[in-house]
């Protein structure tokens, strides 16, 4: 792997695997969430299945926003992102490969837990292969127009709250289509319309929001 | 020896890097006015003044980091604007912070390099982390490592890159005295090979030819 993607990727992946604690934080949060609503608003089956598809789906979102801060702060911090800005191949497909391995580390295995807490849910069976469809293609949307937040905001001390409200937003799209399909799909429709529609999110996202976040590096770079 | 033989560049008939009336503003402040100057192969140019008269402004903006507030930058007598991409893959910028992982080892750190230009074989990178005084510490993290030991990593690239151009942004930061002797050599080594540097320092450089300029007087007229 010597094109520019894989190699981000690669260093990227490594380096995620040296601070695995700070991983499982949105993982746990994920848990933990599922854990405590059936504690907080019943735990009749009949009243969780209805509130499952949007209630895993906003918890999926919001364990991404968490891991979003440090994306690039890091990066920008110790002068690695200078160094990226100035490789002579451009940078959009390294950052496209932090992007992607942010997805690999957070969106992923998020996916791969839904079935616990679908279980804790008490999600009705015909949810199930929806849901984890539309998980594996949303988180990545999630991860892509994230990091454009996080690159938007990379220069600030406390970005938080800002990254929040430029993401917000723009995550509205996929909430609606991602929670929609289970829905649909527990409802009995066909629910393949709504997932190509999260799928074209993600696509577009994937193909333009590496090139927004090179632009905002840049403009961070020269301020 | 196995790092890259060291090739000499070829000769250039213009300067390989000008600033023609360059000015820059940070803010509202204006840290230098019409800055021109000319760095042919083989030169090498000190940039002194005080804290905050725009040192590592000036290496961004010859780095491209930085646009200019006027005037501009010209790269083989050709704006740089015209072919960015060239002069990127002529240029080796070291910044003050040194851009070393310290959840990496030093030989990771230099392995999988952001840039592509810095992709060597292992064999090269366990004998330029000899050079630079770390050999037996490439496989530990570098968090571990001091502050000097992380800016040696860094300057490990010295020994790789092939870049005509180096920009150091304070190179002798934190370094021991052997070390300092040691950078200064690979300079003279690069400036004989047709390379030029831009460095900023604190400390006095030993180097033969070493051109300085002062941006303490461009300050003053803020």
């Amino acid at each position: 792997m010597s094109s520019p993607l894989g190699r981000s990727l690669r260093r990227e992946l490594l380096l995620a695997a040296r601070r695995r604690g700070e991983l499982a934080n949105p993982l746990l949060f994920f848990i933990m969430v599922a854990a405590l609503v059936p504690l907080g608003i019943s735990p009749q089956a009949s009243v969780l299945a209805e509130l499952a598809p949007g209630m895993i789906w906003v918890m999926a979102l919001l364990a991404t926003l968490l891991s979003l801060e440090p994306l690039f702060a890091e990066d920008y911090r110790d002068g690695t992102l200078d160094q990226l800005l100035l490789a002579p191949e451009g940078m959009a497909f390294a950052v496209l490969g932090k992007m992607v391995a942010h997805w690999l580390v957070t969106g992923l295995p998020l996916t791969l837990i839904t079935p616990l807490l679908a279980t804790l849910l008490a999600l009705p069976a015909a949810g199930w292969l929806p849901l984890l469809l539309s998980l594996l293609v949303g988180t990545l949307a999630l991860s892509l127009i994230g990091a454009m937040g996080a690159a938007l905001t990379v220069s600030l001390q406390r970005s938080g709250v800002l990254l929040t409200l430029i993401v917000m937003p723009l995550y509205v799209p996929v909430i609606i289509f991602g929670s929609a399909t289970v829905q649909r799909a527990i409802e009995g429709f066909s629910w393949l319309a709504p997932l190509a529609l999260l799928g074209s999110i993600s696509v577009a996202a994937l193909a333009l929001c590496p090139l927004v976040v090179v632009g905002a590096l840049r403009l961070t770079a020269s301020d | 020896m196995l790092l890259p033989a060291a090739q000499s560049f070829p000769p250039l008939d213009r300067a390989l890097l000008a600033f023609d009336g360059v000015t820059c503003e940070r803010g509202s402040r204006t840290l230098f006015r019409g800055l021109s100057f000319e760095l042919a192969g083989g030169a090498a140019l000190q940039i002194n003044g005080a804290n905050g008269a725009g040192k590592t402004s000036l290496l961004r903006i010859a780095a491209g980091l930085l646009a200019p507030a006027q005037g501009r930058l010209l790269v083989h007598g050709e704006p740089v604007a015209s072919d960015r991409y060239r002069y990127r893959s002529e240029l080796l910028y070291l910044g003050h912070q040194s851009a070393v992982k310290g959840s990496l080892t030093a030989l990771e750190n230099l392995r999988y390099a952001i840039d592509s230009r810095h992709c060597f074989a292992p064999p090269a990178l366990f004998s330029a982390l000899a050079a630079v005084g770390l050999a037996g510490y490439e496989d530990l993290p570098c968090r571990t490592f001091s502050a000097g030991q992380r800016r040696r990593v860094a300057l490990a690239l010295l020994l790789l890159s092939d870049a005509r151009l180096w920009l150091l942004d304070e190179p002798f930061t934190a370094i021991d005295r052997c070390g300092v002797a040691m950078i200064e050599q690979l300079m003279a080594g690069h400036l004989a090979r047709g390379g030029a540097i831009v460095l900023t320092s604190h400390q006095p450089v030993s180097l033969a030819g070493l051109r300085s300029l002062d941006l303490t007087a461009g300050a003053a007229d803020e």
